[in-house]
């Protein structure tokens, strides 16, 4: 069996545990932390996808998260049903991510100077959202809230059905399937030619663009599947906590999502999620036992990561299995 | 008339401490392409040297303009002797190390000198303008940014020191190749824009106050303010924060401080869609 | 501060041990049942650690009183504490952690609008007392939620009534663009409207705002007889030395309803910080009895190095002595029960002097005290006793309608 075809039957296995053997082993509260993990897992693999594969750089991914926690909260507060307001959520992120990409892509901006664009269009959320504190910042029956939020934001329904909430651990199940159905759907794109084209862009633009590939339609493209990725995310995000806040569209959060990624390694998906689950965890774990400053191990673990671990955990997991298997290759020949 | 006066100086304050606080940053990654996440951290221990040095009864200016760059620049050739230097020509993995730097340096602040060290009063007394009063220490900080621009620039363009610094940074092989010890003037660079960030710290603690988490309200205008300016460090800096500063001050004065801020942020998003490369990346290439 | 080497590691041991495990398959129902549970959430890292830390000491201090004093029911009082990290979405994970996990009867803690605003609707739901100990807006009307802490309504009233008669009738406002700035500021507008005065200036500052020039020259402009401030954070608490830097602090005296809470008086050196006036119900310099002992325990326990007190730790002491006293006059630590009692107008003594709690509001009626930074502390000046808490329009009336769940705002 190869590496590749190993690798999804094991995540394929991996899903099935996450979706129906998790909730049957752990305990109610327990469910609703992992819930919030996979909300942020999803989020995670949409810039591992942006900027692993993509090659973008994007240090506004919360811009688009946030748009759709927003956009979940003001529609649904509206509404009373769900259905609509999640797929707002998603929509509104990737027509700012169209927007955002025809500006930078076809001005040819790239690399850091991106990442500044991005950063910058963020922190314009996080101002303007901040400044909303007043009651005359409503959209319909929806206040803004400023700095403080918007709480008590009604949960997801069954479709059609705004009496019958999914929420707390009920939020799990449908939760986990969606980040494996993001998973299995990255890597289809990945696989296919548009996935090819664009990998080839990160690894050489002039050459495939020779080739008669446009670029910068494609990069447009894969930056709105991803923010629409993150969108769905900050949808599941507002859901689950009942609550969202300019926090979100802070440099503090969207600086995480790039963390979580380099963790886990740039360049893979499964990195993504492990990286995110690892990080979170760890936060949630520090908080209960009080043991030392959050910010003084995280850093510590950055900055080890970094110098034992330089690309990352799945990477080296990779390169550890691949010497094992010749080894073992060798041994048997 | 005396409110004319009164914006005009605030806008030049405004540009002077963007490009104080941005330097640091700027000399670090314009000569070697390292963005250090951890600059906000080293304004913010900049602040801490300088006083708790005072404090302690160090002179003022000793504190202020001695004690704290040099404790900076030893802090900072220690974290590229540790870090730093093992990531050269990988960006990725310095933010990542940079940015744990960072948080690992809040929560060591945080935990080690606390919230509660006393802080310095501004000295200089005021100076009337008309109908108005601006605090001499205004002047100050618009006169130090002035005077340290012109000093780097007069460092990196006419002492033997700086040629070496700027060959090394153009070709690091073919200054090896003759010479030089790359490994050092790194480090001293590294140790140059962490005590320039010290020192920036250092001048900001008596009108801004010191605590761990400062550094966050910093960084971000710097970095955005850095790359703004584009590769080349004193040019880049001198330009985008003369043109953020003066729009977001000039904006706070006629309309709210958010819209202030958000202002910066739109010319900065403008700016860089008009120079993908930033300022530098098109006027005054062959600057500084 | 130090940390103590030999518990560090012990708690290193313990919680290595629980990394192991991991807390999500824990043995359900292990602790012991001859104790009685609370669950305590602060801000005890991340920017907020300067209150956290100090609210969670008072709690401490408040838990461990009650436990010498016989704890509750006659059984241990036993709180699990949780390290917010100043971060909304951990308040929305422990909330729910120590309702459906630990069993808690009562949770307390919190500090900011948004973190009460999280977990409030998390333990309204799942039925689980919540005591929020810090000054606020104001305007929540919840049966489920109990606040010890003081609201504008009554002190915007003192506060800017004292400035108008020492200093005049002219008002500048500055307030944090916040929801509790938002609000507080409309009182302000209200309180100086009635007394006759004029406001000649307001405006608002995002949190991370931390250059204060064109602001001071307004001022200047506008030649106001005081300015009154509403800040929130440390950003906007470098105002106070660009204030003073302009030579501001000897021309025109500054109020506040936030100076102080965060140990500025300590921080700030007296050059920047005399003379700026504030109201709170608890200073470290009240000459009251039951303060001297509360405070020398205090020092006792947590050393010199923590800033200066003024109303918000302290309230958190309140909080925990509040509800052990209902339970143990209630006999039970059954929801409703407790609220009966708490609504009977309970009176708790403390260092700021006696606490009522208000039925129909459920916040406190409490002695309130005008204090002028001096020196390094605060002046205390004027005394009003047992003022009320905001009850706005009259609209909270948690005995009429014991359903009600919402968070009202002053229409001015």
């Amino acid at each position: 069996m190869s590496r590749n075809a190993l690798g999804l039957w094991t995540m394929g296995v991996l899903s099935l545990v996450l979706v129906f053997g998790v909730p049957a082993i752990v305990e109610t509260f327990a469910l609703i932390d992992f819930t919030l993990f996979i909300a942020m897992a999803i989020l995670s693999l949409s810039l591992a996808f942006v900027w692993g594969f993509g090659g973008i750089l994007c240090f506004g991914q919360s811009a688009f998260f946030g748009l759709g926690a927003y956009t979940y909260a003001v529609a649904v507060i509206n509404m009373g049903e769900s259905t609509v307001p999640i797929l707002l959520g998603i929509l509104l992120p990737v027509i700012l991510a169209l927007v955002l990409g025809y500006f930078m892509f076809y001005g040819r901006v790239s690399d850091v100077y991106l990442a500044v664009i991005t950063l910058a269009v963020s922190l314009v959320f996080y101002y303007l959202i901040g400044a909303s504190a007043g009651e005359e910042y409503k959209i319909g029956s929806a206040r803004l809230g400023g700095y403080n939020g918007m709480p008590s934001v009604p949960p997801i329904n069954v479709p059609g059905n705004p009496s019958a909430a999914v929420e707390y651990e009920a939020l799990y199940v449908p939760a986990a399937v969606l980040l494996a159905v993001v998973y299995f759907g990255l890597r289809a794109l990945l696989a296919s030619d548009f996935g090819r084209v664009l990998v080839s862009i990160r690894e050489n633009e002039a050459r495939t663009e020779l080739l008669g590939y446009d670029a910068r339609r494609i990069k447009t493209v894969a930056l709105a599947i991803g923010a629409g990725i993150a969108g769905l995310s900050g949808v599941l995000f507002c859901a689950w906590g009942a609550y969202v806040s300019p926090t979100v569209f802070s440099l503090v959060f969207t600086a995480q999502i790039i963390m979580w990624i380099l963790v886990g390694g740039l360049g893979t998906l499964t990195g993504a999620i492990l990286g995110c689950v690892l990080i979170q965890y760890l936060a949630t774990w520090l908080g209960e036992t009080k043991i030392a400053d959050v910010n003084i191990v995280l850093g510590a673990i950055f900055v080890a990561i970094v110098l034992l671990v330089p690309s990352g955990f799945v990477p080296m997991f990779a390169r550890l299995g691949d010497t094992l298997m010749r080894r073992r290759g060798e041994a048997g020949s | 008339m005396d409110l004319a006066v009164v914006v005009v100086i605030q806008i030049l304050y405004a540009v002077a401490s963007l490009a104080l606080i941005s330097i640091g940053l700027a000399i670090i990654f314009g000569m070697m392409g390292v963005i250090n996440f951890a600059h906000g951290e080293f304004l913010m221990m900049g602040g801490y040297a300088f006083i708790l040095s005072y404090n302690a009864g160090v002179n003022f200016w000793i504190a202020m303009l001695v004690v704290a760059p040099v404790t900076i620049a030893v802090i900072g050739v220690v974290v590229e002797r540790l870090i730093i230097r093992h990531l050269y020509g990988r960006v990725i993995e310095t933010v990542l190390a940079t940015w744990g730097l960072s948080l690992f340096l809040i929560g060591l602040a945080a935990t080690v000198l606390g919230y509660h060290q006393k802080g310095v009063n501004p000295p200089f007394g005021t100076i009337r303008i008309g109908a108005y009063q601006e605090g001499g220490y205004t002047f100050f900080v618009i006169f130090v940014t002035l005077a340290l621009m012109a000093a780097l620039y007069v460092g990196f363009k006419y002492t033997r020191w700086g040629l070496i610094a700027r060959g090394t940074m153009q070709n690091a092989q073919m200054a090896s190749g003759i010479g030089v010890n790359v490994d050092r003037v790194y480090a001293t660079t590294f140790g140059i824009g962490a005590a320039l960030s010290g020192l920036a710290g250092a001048i900001l603690a008596p009108i801004a106050g010191v605590l761990p988490e400062i550094g966050v309200t910093y960084v971000v205008k710097a970095f955005i303010t850095v790359i703004g300016g584009g590769a080349v460090a004193l040019a880049g800096t001198g330009a985008a924060s003369s043109l953020f500063g003066a729009v977001s001050q000039a904006v706070t004065f006629l309309s709210r401080p958010v819209v202030g801020e958000v202002a910066l942020l739109v010319v900065a998003i403008v700016l860089l869609r008009l120079l993908p490369l930033g300022i530098t990346g098109r006027y005054f290439r062959r600057g500084l | 501060m130090t940390v103590k080497r030999r518990s560090f590691i012990k708690t290193s041991a313990a919680g290595a041990a629980a990394l192991a495990a991991g807390p999500y398959f824990w043995p359900k129902g292990a602790s012991a049942a001859d104790t009685v549970k609370g669950g305590a959430i602060y801000d005890l890292s991340g920017d907020l650690q300067l209150f956290g830390k100090n609210q969670w000491a008072c709690a401490e201090m408040a838990i461990d009183e009650i436990n010498a004093a016989g704890g509750v029911l006659g059984k241990k009082l036993e709180v699990k504490t949780y390290d917010s990290q100043s971060q909304m979405q951990a308040y929305n994970q422990y909330a729910r952690q120590m309702v459906l996990r630990d069993k808690v009867a009562v949770v307390q803690g919190g500090l900011t609008s948004s973190s009460r605003e999280v977990i409030r609707p998390i333990l309204h739901k799942l039925k689980t007392l919540y005591f929020y100990n810090t000054n606020y807006e104001g305007g929540v009307c919840d049966r489920n939620f109990f606040a010890t802490g003081a609201t504008p309504g009554g002190y915007v009233d003192l506060l800017s009534g004292e400035a108008m008669k020492r200093w005049g009738k002219k008002v500048y406002i500055m307030a944090a663009d916040y929801n509790y700035g938002q609000i507080t500021a409309k009182w302000i507008q209200k309180a100086v409207k009635d007394a006759g005065g004029k406001v000649v200036g307001e405006e608002f500052f995002p949190l991370t705002v931390n250059q204060f020039g064109p602001t001071i020259s307004k001022i200047q402009a506008a030649k106001p007889d005081f300015v009154m401030n509403v800040f929130v954070g440390p950003a906007h608490a470098s105002f106070y030395g660009q204030w003073a830097s302009a030579g501001m602090n000897k021309r025109i005296p500054m109020v506040s309803t936030t100076f102080g809470a965060a140990g500025e008086v300590v921080r700030m050196p007296p050059e920047i910080a005399d003379g700026i006036m504030t109201c709170y119900s608890y200073y470290e310099d009240l000459d009251i009895p039951f303060n001297k002992k509360w405070l020398a325990e205090f020092r006792k326990r947590n050393g010199t190095d923590y800033g200066y007190l003024t109303d918000v730790p302290p309230k958190d002491w309140y909080g925990w002595i509040f509800w052990a006293k209902a339970v143990n006059e209630a006999g039970t630590t059954k929801r409703e029960k407790v609220i009966e009692v708490l609504e009977g107008g309970l009176t708790v003594d403390g260092p700021g002097g006696p606490l009522t709690m208000d039925a129909k509001t459920h916040h406190c009626t409490m002695d309130m005290y005008i204090g002028q930074a001096k020196g390094g502390k605060f002046e205390i000046q004027k005394k009003v006793a047992q003022v009320p808490p905001t009850n706005t329009g009259n609209q909270c009336d948690l005995i009429a309608r014991p359903d009600t769940n919402v968070m009202y705002e002053p229409k001015i």
